[in-house]
């Protein structure tokens, strides 16, 4: 008797939560008909998280590249947006786009020089760049220097014509732009370079010695995650039409709340950062007005998951029921009667 | 003449960069822990100076007696409460948990003592000065100096003279080997941390007379550190000594020439000596 193993990729959980994610999707875009203003924006702030979690995600979790400057590209995206629009003329939507050709480009020479630091020092020698991209941006007086700029209006009026057209667009291009980063870190890690990643991730001396050129991979990864969080950035500060020095390169802002989202949520998977921006902003809805003590409490909830349950949240779920929403792996399937 | 002047204050400014950074520097080279909330504890000890003077009406140099034992004891539980338990082959664990302690101790210092700038009263040490032909040296910054000076002796003496410096170095060689000649690294760790801290409460007491902080100062304190140690060379407690006067130098020549340039021209003085040196100027062990 022949036995009829089978490879697959996917699994009925897995399509049943491409349906539902579908479906959501479809909800979520159809928003600026069923939703007031305040949801939109908050939802909009959701789906930038959300993004940025999923980038920080795949440069942590999975090329083992441990930044704290991460903000420096969310700064950097930020401001193209503004030089772009107020200096060349650009329309916002081509300026979003060429902000993240930019932050790619700028970040070669950083990865060059920060790329010389091993591990925790890497962390550090990430948040010196993002101090040097926050020092040069407060010294150009034509972005306002140390007190930052708005977007002058007739930009923001060339977007759309009226006010809640403007909202809905810049509601659509925040979901937009999560669903093109979720999707492009899950076909990533689907493809001959993920697994790559993933090898990387599990061992990397192992995986040196089956021939990946780890230096590259990383690289590779580096490149296009900033250039992604240059992206983000530009798309963050269209919403907020104001920018400063000391707000979009806050690390508070883009990378604590970033890496509590990855760590809870689940670090190295990709449903963790999408669980972990829910119980992030579910939090902050909650406990916001405890103010230091909420970010006190985040902090011990991150170090507390850190240390008792290090895969996270999903990492916790997923084991449990031998889960994965987003199927990375083979399965091997053998027919029943055998 | 300005530049000489520049040069002098900038070396000087350096003591306490080096300062800053021989807890980092210590902590690495025993267990290869980075601590991110490093430039947190120094900004808390600063805190602690200035509750010890308000409440016994003391000078900020005699809080000293009381901030550095207390520092050490924070350190010592610290270790062997939180951080002994994320040392390992992943880094992860470690950068995360130690970046969380510094988000806690920023808030829980934003709680107690708000975001008003604080500053400690030292009297007539803050504006007594020495006169050296023309440059005017103060008496401060001079005696910055020398307790730099002072405690990297003091942990040299500790690391090769004394029964504790041969434990850190041979945990520091080998973990497991150590624990068989029946060394408890928990407990070594626990005394590198609680050293470190005690240095962190000399800096942070000297860095609270010399200028005004407030619960968010502690992210660049690190980073002086870091840039310090890196530009010395991993390990080298002499070198963390001149990387600190090199990017105090740095900042004090960038700020002569245009005031906005100061921190700029530091940084880019630690990445130059990154691109053309990575392993920094004397490196003991690598990274």
């Amino acid at each position: 008797m022949t036995n009829h193993i089978r490879i697959s990729r996917t699994s009925s959980a897995a399509k049943l939560a491409a349906v539902l994610a579908a479906l959501i999707v479809v909800i979520l875009i159809a928003a600026p008909y069923w939703a007031g203003r305040a949801d939109m924006r908050l939802m909009g702030e959701i789906f930038l998280y959300l993004a940025l979690a999923s980038l920080w995600n795949l440069l942590a979790g999975y090329a083992g590249l441990v930044s704290v400057g991460q903000q420096a590209y969310v700064g950097f995206g930020g401001y193209m947006l503004f030089a772009l629009t107020i200096f060349a003329g650009l329309p916002p939507v081509v300026a979003i786009a060429l902000a993240g050709v930019l932050g790619a480009l700028i970040s070669i020479p950083v990865a060059a020089l920060i790329f010389r630091l091993r591990g925790a020092y890497f962390a550090i020698g990430t948040w010196v760049m993002a101090e040097v991209f926050r020092l040069s941006f407060a010294q150009v007086s034509a972005l306002g220097g140390g007190s930052g700029t708005s977007l002058p209006t007739d930009i923001v009026r060339s977007m759309a014509d009226g006010r809640s057209e403007r909202e809905a667009l810049a509601y659509w291009l925040a979901l937009g732009a999560a669903l093109v980063v979720v999707t492009a870190v899950y076909l990533l890690l689907r493809s001959r370079k993920g697994l790559a990643l993933t090898a990387i991730r599990d061992n990397e001396l192992a995986s040196a010695s089956l021939g990946i050129d780890i230096w590259r991979t990383k690289f590779f990864v580096y490149v296009v995650t900033s250039g992604l969080t240059a992206v983000i950035g530009a798309l963050i500060f269209l919403q907020k039409l104001r920018i400063s020095p000391d707000a979009a390169f806050s690390v508070n802002d883009w990378t604590a709340f970033v890496i509590f989202i990855v760590v809870i949520g689940g670090i190295g998977t990709i449903e963790g950062p999408i669980i972990g921006t829910l119980i992030f902003f579910l939090l902050r809805e909650t406990l916001a007005d405890l103010g230091t003590i909420y970010l006190m409490v985040l902090g011990l909830v991150a170090i507390v998951v850190m240390l008792k349950a290090p895969q996270g949240v999903w990492g916790f779920i997923s084991q449990r029921f031998n889960l994965q929403l987003f199927p990375l792996g083979y399965r091997v399937e053998r027919p029943k009667d055998s | 003449m300005d530049l000489v002047n520049a040069v002098v204050q900038g070396t000087l400014l350096g003591g306490l960069y080096a300062l800053f950074a021989a807890g980092l520097s210590l902590i690495f080279g025993v267990m290869r822990l980075v601590n991110i909330a490093h430039g947190d504890l120094i900004v808390l000890a600063a805190y602690l100076g200035l509750t010890t003077t308000a409440a016994l009406g003391v000078h900020p140099l005699v809080a000293l007696i009381v901030v550095v034992p207390a520092m050490a004891g924070i350190g010592y539980v610290l270790q062997r409460a939180v951080l002994n338990h994320t040392l390992g082959d992943d880094i992860l664990p470690p950068l995360l948990v130690t970046f969380g302690l510094s988000v806690i101790i920023q808030n829980a210092l934003l709680e107690g003592y708000s975001a008003d700038p604080q500053k400690m009263d030292a009297g007539a040490l803050e504006t007594a000065s020495v006169a050296l032909g023309p440059l005017s040296l103060g008496v401060l910054p001079l005696l910055t100096f020398a307790f730099a000076i002072a405690v990297i002796a003091g942990l040299q003496w500790v690391f090769y003279r004394t029964p504790l410096g041969r434990a850190f170095r041979a945990t520091s060689d080998n973990q497991d080997i150590a624990q068989l000649m029946g060394l408890n690294k928990r407990h070594v760790f626990g005394m590198a941390m609680a050293l470190a801290l005690a240095v962190t409460a000399v800096a942070g007491i000297l860095l609270g007379i010399r200028t005004s902080f407030d619960p968010s100062v502690g992210g660049g304190r690190l980073i002086f550190g870091f840039e310090a140690v890196i530009i010395g060379g991993l390990g080298n407690l002499w070198g963390t000594l001149v990387g600190g006067v090199i990017l105090g130098v740095a900042q004090t020549v960038g700020a002569t020439i245009n005031p906005g340039w100061q921190l700029l021209a530091g940084h880019i003085a630690f990445l130059v000596i990154l691109a053309v040196r990575p392993n920094g100027l004397f490196p003991r062990i690598s990274g």
